[in-house]
């Protein structure tokens, strides 16, 4: 059918499944907005900001497991859109981002909201696309989906000149896509995986390190299933929250900076490193030259280049970590469970030594109370969405997770203002969960926008924002690195956030005690309606244990013992 | 860990499309990688091209710059070449003051002539090996060169 550059768009959006767009009209994208409103294919939810459209996209893929999209104008709407952009390429997020462009004839000449935006998203996406001919654009779409979700997911930009919009060609969706230069490679090598299975045999003290390839690559249950029959204790990353539940007994705890004594430790100790889509960031390596320094490595990534590239790899096992992960199995019964007893003993006897845990105040809340207290009251029937921050360490340590895409946070990038659009993707995702956002007095003013978004679409996102007057994480690293000279990190200047909900038609609530928590949080859950729940919690709490940036893993500041008042 | 930063020759083979050489060059300045030299040029009856780049880093870059190469949508394959045939073109401008047959005579121990003679200038060509090359100009610095231009190293495995 001969239809415009326009109608493609909506075509294909339809075609790929789409059912929720995020974005934000402007100029050089009328065209496709003018055909949104003519369709009813799928729902467009307009957020008051580029950035925020974008991370909603990145909720909804990371809580779905599908491709998010995203669609905004040429100039300013693109450029807002880059943080966007960043974050999801940092952290593996399939998107298709689809932007206006000033036309072909205007490119070049300087035009009224004209920018490079292929030159600028290019070191931030998977790949990216400016589309000339509409005759190209059925293939372009095509592929960008089909890019996005393969091989390490991340993000694809697709820039639309307004002309080839309009421009009218043949529309045929039903292509076979010849990628000749991209070609995944998703099955592991029977022979390496073979020989890690030996290594794993010969260890005396493995340890899985799970990364949030698992989740992106769905095989969070096949490598449960893995953990139990082999016996092998595991520590998470930040992204592979819920890859394990909270209450397995083979896991040990989240690894890194703010990883857990125990986890650190088991690192620290181990014989043969078991890394399954974790790409050994410097934020949970640590020292490099210190980083597991008696283990082998087994490394298996969808992605060659995180393979031995910062720890070598003697193991490098290139797949999808479903298929390569289901051959292990297959092997399994080379293992026996029972030779790791002693090592799940030392383990066990790490976290005596060091749990992970806090001290209560009487007279102010702690945050990770609060946190912990959500887990208790809401637990699996939430989804959890952070901002970044000295409460985006908190959720990852003290949330019960239960399940994969359960827990939603902007790791790799770490952007502030990331929370609250992205849950309400998550929401629009999952609406039959909770959607919750914990986020500080700093990050929720990055996106505050968005609670007309929410409250436009009755998207019922509900943000606990763990207010310490400070913004937190800063102030923390002042505090231990910098003498408390708290260089611009005290927010004592505030709005009052229970009318800044009011204002926007959502409600909110000022909670200083646990018994005022537990109502507002109820009254919250109940109403269903667009909250937020403003906790004041204790001014000077650290995130504990921590190791101090470049630090050895095994080298952590710890909770200081109680004192006895 | 001392790593030692050591000289590679890498091939690419790209898809002629717009904006494939500036995935390739952002990918280096991205990175903090080295380029010493860069030609590209399509391959005939084919909708590829071939980029030849001369860098330089430690065992473990060089395996993360070829792995990122490939890693680029439009390429199709990477090649870090070990056992090459590398040559790099130089041209050289000398006043005609100087001595024809001693310049014509320093070209052909470079596997080079005298490709071009006006009224004022001539115009020397030498294609070889990239450190023959190097000799080649130090030697040529005698007879006054008053321009010179090097095309960067192409390589094909043998």
């Amino acid at each position: 059918m001969q239809i415009s550059g326009a109608q493609m768009v909506i075509e294909a959006l339809i075609a790929e499944g789409v059912d929720t767009v995020f974005g934000y009209p402007g100029g050089a994208i009328m065209n496709v907005y003018d055909e949104i409103y003519k369709q009813d294919g799928f729902k467009h939810i307009l957020n008051r900001h580029e950035q925020a459209s974008v991370h909603a996209a990145e909720g909804y893929s990371k809580a779905s497991g599908k491709v998010g999209v995203a669609m905004i104008t040429s100039g300013p709407g693109f450029t807002n859109a880059v943080t966007g952009l960043a974050d999801a390429y940092m952290d593996s997020i399939p998107l298709v981002v689809i932007s206006g462009q000033v036309p072909m004839s205007l490119i070049g000449t300087d035009a009224f909201q004209e920018i490079d935006a292929v030159g600028i998203s290019r070191s931030c996406t998977k790949h990216n696309y400016l589309v000339t001919d509409a005759k190209d654009l059925p293939r372009i779409l095509k592929e960008a989906f089909y890019i996005a979700r393969s091989g390490r997911p991340g993000p694809v930009h697709v820039d639309i000149p307004k002309d080839v919009t309009a421009q009218i060609e043949e529309f045929n969706y039903d292509i076979e896509l010849d990628l000749e230069t991209y070609k995944p490679h998703t099955k592991g090598n029977p022979r390496q995986i073979k020989k890690a299975m030996d290594a794993i045999a010969n260890a005396s003290r493995p340890l899985f390190y799970l990364g949030g390839g698992i989740i992106n690559a769905n095989a969070a249950y096949e490598v449960r299933d893995l953990v139990h029959t082999t016996g092998i204790p595991a520590v998470e990353t930040f992204m592979a929250r819920g890859v394990l539940s909270h209450d397995d007994k083979l896991l040990i705890g989240m690894l890194g900076m703010h990883g857990s004594y125990a986890s650190n430790m088991a690192m620290s100790e181990t014989d043969l490193v078991i890394a399954l889509g974790a790409r050994f960031d410097d934020r949970v390596t640590g020292k490099l030259s210190e980083f597991a320094k008696n283990a082998d490595v087994i490394h298996v990534d969808i992605d060659p280049a995180s393979i031995s590239k910062l720890v070598n790899a003697d193991y490098p096992i290139v797949g999808d970590v479903k298929n390569v992960v289901n051959d292990m199995l297959a092997q399994v019964d080379k293992v026996d469970s029972d030779k790791y007893e002693s090592w799940r003993e030392t383990i066990i006897n790490f976290n005596e030594l060091h749990p992970l845990t806090f001290h209560e105040d009487s007279e102010r809340l702690k945050p990770q109370w609060v946190v912990k207290r959500v887990g208790e009251l809401l637990g699996d029937d939430a989804n959890i969405s952070t901002d970044v921050g000295q409460h985006q360490m908190w959720s990852g340590q003290f949330y019960p997770f239960t399940r994969p895409r359960q827990f939603i946070s902007s790791s790799g990038l770490g952007t502030m203002g990331f929370g609250f659009p992205a849950a309400i993707g998550v929401k629009a995702a999952c609406p039959e969960k909770t959607s919750i956002n914990f986020t500080g007095d700093g990050s929720i003013l990055m996106n505050v926008q968005e609670l007309m978004t929410a409250v436009e679409k009755k998207i019922p996102v509900i943000n606990i924002i763990l207010n310490n007057n400070f913004l937190g994480m800063v102030r923390q690293w002042q505090t231990l690195f910098y003498d408390k000279r708290h260089s611009e990190t005290d927010l004592s200047v505030q709005p009052d956030f229970v009318k800044l909900a009011e204002a926007f038609g959502g409600i909110g609530y000022r909670v200083n005690t646990k018994e005022e928590f537990d109502a507002a949080l109820k009254d919250a859950v109940e109403k269903n309606v667009v909250a937020f729940i403003e906790v004041i919690v204790h001014r000077m709490e650290n995130v504990m244990p921590m190791v101090p940036s470049g630090g050895s893993l095994f080298n952590m500041m710890l909770l200081e013992k109680k004192e006895s008042k | 860990m001392t790593e030692n930063s050591e000289r590679r020759v890498v091939s690419v083979i790209v898809k002629n499309e717009a904006s494939s050489l500036s995935r390739i060059t952002d990918l280096f300045s991205g990175r903090g990688y080295n380029i010493t030299s860069l030609t590209v040029a399509p391959i005939p009856e084919s909708e590829y091209s071939r980029l030849t780049i001369v860098t330089s880093g430690s065992v473990r870059v060089i395996e993360q710059i070829t792995k990122q190469l490939h890693k680029l949508i439009p390429v199709l394959r990477v090649y870090e070449h070990a056992d090459m045939v590398e040559k790099e073109m130089a041209l050289v401008k000398l006043p005609m003051s100087e001595s024809l047959s001693d310049i014509s005579a320093l070209c052909a121990a470079y596997n080079g002539k005298i490709v071009n003679a006006g009224e004022n200038t001539i115009i020397a060509m030498v294609a070889d090996e990239p450190k023959r090359v190097n000799n080649f100009l130090n030697a040529v610095k005698r007879f006054n060169p008053k321009e010179i231009v090097r095309s960067g190293a192409v390589a094909l495995e043998r």
